[in-house]
């Protein structure tokens, strides 16, 4: 589960991370007085989604009057920013964040990631802040800075000084920089954080470290005991059909292609989304409705497909375990007969009882398009999209 | 052999009474699976599918001998069901639970290795399909009839995946020595380069089908195992070739974050390393069958 920025910036200063001070905004009558108790002379106007590289789309900027404020305020409020991250979509901005600016000296990256390899968390720093690690990784591959996190006692303080001192910082700015690295790491810990990204972290020019921007993300499966960060969730910056589909405790991605597909397991369903490509199509969605597929999760799953309006055909692939095809197959065509779908609909069953599950298909006098093997139901299935996309 | 497990390997199973471990535990038994007893906090001293319950594993392994666990815990509690079965002197558990929290896992591998290696316990999984030796025994939620014994062992991410796998090998009557689930999580007891060494070492296996996705660097790791330190043929598969950057395709690891752990960039990887790369979904039967007429 992903953050605004404001949240974000909120948690950290808990574990005490300095953060620049500021107030959230959903109208320009809020932003404007936001910037006056926080009071000063220069403000950023910041826009809330969930995304980074905001700044590159326009979503961030400098105020210097109550009348800027306000304007920029108008302008981000309601507005669809796009930016590298977002997809062309974009995400809809609703709220505002409204800081006090900082004067910079440098700026600095510092990130928390579990390291899948080290299978442990992971810190990375460079002192060329401000552009993405993966532009870091490339350009100044050199100026990264590493440290694993023991797990069984967690960061250490010396860490911490190791790190600052890698990233050249004055022996003034010790005690506030191991502050910082050992809060952002109490906080991707004690949250169940996957990921803690302050970028940059700033040396101000009256000489303090502030984090201007962070971005956490959190383990969705561990928000069962993290029942304040689950409240945090917004869920305006989701896409509604993958939402709709996680509430409904199926895994949805929407992709751009005119293929519907319905499959159970994760491996299978890319797999198979991967067999309609090689046959000359593109899938329009990655559904995996779990391992059992029970006849409602079916019935949930064709309601999620159908309602994208890009699905020209639909492709069923169901290899039935403990779960029988004869089960699946009722499932299949109880939604069918409710739901009644226009488009070709093609059904791959294998696994337990397989025959008897084809026999329920064909003795239902749906129009089913029936397939045998993988690559069988995947060719039909694109053949079948091709005869209605004319193409 | 196999590897793993086999019709002697005495099996408990934690989270017995449960719906989810009764069921599984009876198709386990009835596929031939050694299960001795099993373990659920506060309901020990009773009997359970002809079978006693304990309250912990120590006990269990005390009174039954047993020296394989499988976890059917529910994900809040399993992190502490593996590092119990670990502290009971249990060699090899399959946690089948699905949802385990990343950082408890962390602390679980952690924990494991506190122990020397002579009595270290061997995790597979979480969130996977189990272990299966074919018409020997089985540890898991696999439909066991689509396996076939044999001479090939699988090593997979995915579940139903597997089971296409299998199924393919098994119309063309290719069968498996040992199939085993590593799971879909990017923390997980085993990774692919784990199990390839065991099945190096099996006498019985003569190939190997790898079954991978995207996300993490553990396909490329057991590529380069591969090249290094196997003679026997490798075989694989990387799933998602359509999957967009940084979306996860359900499985909690399925996620493209880092170069290199692309569908594209591993099946680059493998090849580079000698790996024979099944080109579609649809022919992991005939990739297979080609090898295995080849080495012979």
């Amino acid at each position: 589960m992903e953050i605004h920025e404001y949240q974000a910036k909120e948690l950290l200063a808990s574990f005490g991370v300095s953060v620049p001070s500021g107030g959230l905004a959903y109208s320009p009558e809020q932003a404007v007085y936001r910037a006056k108790e926080i009071g000063g002379e220069r403000w950023v106007v910041k826009a809330q989604i969930h995304s980074g590289a905001r700044g590159k789309a326009g979503g961030i900027k400098v105020c210097a009057s109550d009348k800027e404020i306000w304007e920029a305020a108008e302008d981000l409020l309601g507005m669809r920013l796009v930016t590298r991250q977002t997809g062309a979509q974009g995400k809809v901005v609703h709220r505002l964040y409204i800081e006090a600016a900082t004067g910079i000296e440098r700026e600095i990256y510092l990130g928390f990631v579990l390291d899948r390899a080290a299978e442990r968390v992971a810190v990375v720093a460079s002192a060329e802040g401000g552009m993405e690690i993966e532009e870091i990784a490339v350009e100044r591959p050199q100026s990264i800075l590493r440290v694993a996190v023991e797990p069984a006692v967690g960061m250490q303080e010396f860490q911490a000084r190791e790190l600052a001192f890698g990233l050249g910082l004055p022996p003034a700015l010790m005690s506030q920089a191991v502050t910082t690295v050992m809060g952002a790491y109490r906080a991707m810990r004690d949250l169940d954080g996957t990921m803690v990204e302050i970028n940059p972290l700033v040396v101000t020019k009256d000489g303090r470290l502030l984090a201007l921007d962070a971005k956490m993300s959190f383990d969705d499966n561990a928000l069962f005991r993290r029942p304040h960060i689950a409240e945090l969730r917004d869920k305006s910056q989701e896409d509604p059909r993958e939402m709709q589909a996680s509430d409904r405790g199926l895994s949805y991605v929407g992709l751009e292609g005119n293929i519907g597909c319905i499959i159970n397991g994760a491996g299978l369903a890319m797999a198979t989304m991967d067999m309609i490509q090689h046959a000359g199509g593109e899938p329009a969605n990655f559904l995996d409705i779990g391992g059992g597929a029970s006849p409602e999760r079916v019935a949930k799953a064709f309601r999620l497909v159908m309602s994208d309006e890009r699905v020209q055909a639909m492709l069923v692939n169901i290899f039935a375990g403990i779960n029988r095809c004869d089960w699946v197959a009722e499932g299949v065509v109880q939604a069918v007969q409710k739901l009644k779908p226009t488009i070709p609909l093609v059904v791959r069953l294998s696994g337990t009882h397989v025959e008897e599950g084809r026999e329920i298909l064909r003795g239902s006098g749906l129009p089913f398009i029936m397939a045998e093997t993988l690559a069988e139901a995947a060719e039909k299935a694109v053949a079948a999209w091709k005869q209605v996309a004319g193409r | 052999m196999a590897i793993l497990l086999d019709e002697k390997t005495a099996v408990i199973v934690q989270g017995f009474t449960g719906q989810i471990g009764s069921f599984h535990a009876q198709e386990m038994m009835e596929y031939g699976t050694h299960v001795v007893g099993g373990v659920t906090p506060g309901k020990g001293g009773t009997t359970h599918l002809g079978r006693p319950v304990f309250n912990t594993v120590k006990e269990a392994v005390e009174k039954t001998g047993a020296v394989a666990s499988i976890i059917f815990v529910p994900a809040p509690f399993a992190g502490d069901g593996i590092m119990e079965a670990a502290d009971a002197g249990i060699q090899y558990c399959v946690a089948i639970t699905d949802g385990i929290p990343a950082h408890d896992m962390i602390r679980v591998k952690r924990y494991m290795r506190r122990y020397k290696m002579e009595r270290r316990m061997r995790l597979t999984g979480p969130n996977c399909a189990g272990t299966i030796s074919p018409e020997r025994a089985m540890m898991g939620i696999m439909p066991g009839h689509i396996y076939m014994k044999g001479t090939v062992g699988i090593v997979g991410r995915s579940g139903t995946l597997g089971y296409e796998a299998a199924s393919q090998m098994k119309a063309m009557g290719i069968g498996v020595t040992t199939s085993v689930g590593i799971g879909g999580d990017p923390i997980n007891g085993s990774s692919f380069r784990d199990i390839l060494e065991l099945f190096e070492q099996d006498p019985e296996t003569q190939a190997v089908v790898m079954i991978g996705e995207i996300g993490g660097p553990q396909e490329a790791e057991a590529a380069h195992f591969y090249k290094e330190n196997m003679s026997k043929p490798l075989i694989g598969y990387i799933a998602g070739l359509t999957a967009p950057k940084g979306r996860r395709m359900g499985h909690a690891g399925a996620i493209i974050s880092a170069f290199g752990e692309s569908a594209a960039e591993k099946v680059e990887i493998l090849q580079e390393c000698g790996v024979t790369v099944v080109p579609n979904p649809a022919e992991f039967g005939n990739t297979v069958a080609e090898v295995l007429g080849k080495g012979n």
